[in-house]
């Protein structure tokens, strides 16, 4: 991995050696390091398979969900190992947001806003919360939506509303970074668009690290972008020099199609 | 002769025979599976009718010789089985409030440990458990409760009896439940920081609440017309009674004491239409909230 490529000054989170293994010895996420930059949208690439996922679910520490995942390495948010964070405290700082809509299915959009508070139980003035709920909602324009239907549930809510209703819960906990995992491979082309428009808007006050099967998306939206493949990190820079001219051989193949 | 001229006329109508014979047949077991649930509740309605009243709900049973004077008298047998109905509904809750905690949990950890020894052990067993014969549960009961702790037949023995029985249901209706709960849902809730016992209780519960109360329900149902662990461990009681260290009456054991009592017949009916009432009641409701959730 050629650490020259990106300089990145005051990351919001730095990556060093992450290596993931599933099976012992069998490495999805291979000695990855990388620094990830403040306010602006870095894209992770890759075909399927390529540790992408594995390496954004390592952020906020998902893996310890399951045994025998072995997570190896370093990783730095806001100046602090997030080994020696609380996984409250992580989750709150990295928020994420699922591949398919996620809300919980039994609570109203409001408490799927305020979720994050409620089940670990922080708890908040009326006052406090509506203005947690409604910051959050505005933030990803779904306010205007469901001002009147707050305590409708929220699988009632169309596949890309739910979605930004997803975004607004990660975000009602202010969190510094947004992990988000492929979250349009399951909308439509409309509330897709929706989706990259408010992400490019959310960097102006979030870091946001993305993982994306699509390219063009990645191009449209990205400011840093980073191909994987085969759990090692091949190309890491700006987006638009990645898709001018990438360096590395694999990289120009799978922007020109070649397989991915 | 090409394959298309096959296509005779003698061979379509062959053809169209057997299609039909296969639809009746098809039909005809369609009505012979039916047909017990709908003879039986015509029978109970048609039989038992006339004893339902409110003093059939509300008044215990009267000895032979009343009833004996009012059958040779031509009128209704006088009396209800106040009992027996408050017998199985403290049996019943008592045996929920056992069944229920134990059997969720266990559900929770077969959920949870999917491959772990103890939980494959733990399935195995509650399946056998579904299998033992309810009469020998009732001689557990017995030789647990009866003689040890409550010296004597009670409402306590035959619930734990009823218990065992329902554990099987609800611990398989837990795993299951929370099987179909999406992996998705339950990242969300880590994702947020949540601590593991709250996603369970916060999350997963009340994900899948209407799945747990279709198996408690079923569960219920199922027990409410037990009989032969009852006779070992309950006995049975004249009296409304609602001493769980007592003996207690139940509505399947009153049913059985009715058909000792060549003057009591009549009462059988009614009983059975009662029981009949209450089990297919709450095997609507749980199919109503199953339906519902899907």
């Amino acid at each position: 991995m050629k650490e020259d490529t990106v300089n990145i000054k005051d990351p919001v989170l730095s990556i060093r050696n992450l290596s993931v293994a599933y099976d012992k010895g069998k490495y999805a996420v291979n000695d990855v390091s990388a620094d990830i930059k403040r306010n602006a949208v870095t894209a992770i690439m890759g075909p399927s398979g390529c540790g992408k996922s594995t390496m954004l679910r390592a952020i906020n520490r998902m893996h310890e969900l399951y045994e025998n995942i072995e997570t190896k390495g370093t990783l730095i948010l806001n100046g602090k190992d997030i080994t020696d964070m609380p996984t409250i405290q992580l989750r709150r700082m990295a928020g994420m947001v699922f591949q398919r809509p996620n809300p919980f299915p039994t609570m109203s959009i409001y408490d799927n806003v305020i979720a994050g508070y409620k089940l670990n139980g922080i708890r908040l003035k009326k006052k406090e919360r509506d203005e947690i709920v409604e910051r959050s909602l505005r933030d990803v324009t779904l306010w205007d939506e469901v001002k009147d239907t707050l305590h409708k549930k929220g699988t009632f809510l169309s596949g890309g509303q739910q979605q930004r209703l997803c975004i607004a819960r990660a975000l009602a906990f202010d969190p510094e970074v947004i992990l988000l995992d492929e979250p349009t491979s399951a909308l439509d082309p409309v509330a897709t668009s929706k989706i990259e428009d408010l992400l490019v808007k959310l960097k102006e006050n979030y870091s946001i690290l993305m993982v994306t099967h699509n390219m063009s998306q990645a191009a449209r939206i990205s400011d840093y972008s980073m191909f994987m493949y085969l759990g090692e990190l091949v190309e890491y820079g700006k987006t638009k020099d990645m898709f001018t001219n990438p360096k590395d051989r694999r990289t120009e193949e799978y922007l020109t199609g070649k397989f991915g | 002769m090409n394959a298309a001229a096959k296509i005779t006329a003698a061979n379509l109508s062959r053809r169209t025979f057997k299609d039909r014979f296969f639809k009746g047949i098809v039909f005809f077991l369609s009505v012979v599976t039916i047909s017990p649930i709908v003879l039986i509740i015509y029978k109970l309605v048609a039989k038992g009718y006339r004893q339902i009243s409110l003093n059939f709900i509300i008044k215990t049973p009267p000895d032979t010789f009343e009833a004996m004077t009012a059958l040779s008298n031509g009128e209704l047998i006088p009396g209800g089985i106040a009992n027996g109905i408050s017998g199985t509904l403290l049996m019943v809750v008592l045996a929920s409030v056992i069944a229920i905690p134990v059997g969720v949990i266990t559900g929770i950890y077969l959920y949870e440990n999917p491959g772990k020894p103890l939980a494959n052990l733990t399935r195995n067993v509650s399946d056998v458990l579904q299998g033992v014969p309810s009469i020998v549960l009732g001689l557990i009961a017995y030789m647990w409760i009866v003689k040890p702790i409550t010296s004597g037949f009670s409402a306590l023995a035959g619930s734990v009896s009823l218990s065992i029985m329902m554990l099987p249901m609800i611990v398989r209706s837990t795993e299951e439940t929370l099987k179909m709960i999406p992996q998705t849902i339950k990242e969300a809730a880590m994702a947020l920081g949540v601590p593991y016992y709250k996603v369970i209780l916060r999350v997963l519960i009340p994900t899948g609440f209407s799945g747990l109360l279709t198996g408690i329900l079923l569960g219920i149902s199922r027990i409410l017309g037990e009989t032969a662990p009852l006779m070992l461990t309950a006995l049975g009681s004249t009296i409304i009674n609602l001493d769980i260290t007592k003996p207690t009456s139940a509505v399947p054991l009153l049913i059985w004491e009715f058909y000792n009592d060549p003057n009591m017949v009549d009462l059988i009916w009614s009983s059975s239409l009662l029981l009949m009432a209450m089990v297919l009641t709450l095997n609507l409701v749980s199919k109503r909230i199953a339906a519902r959730t899907k």
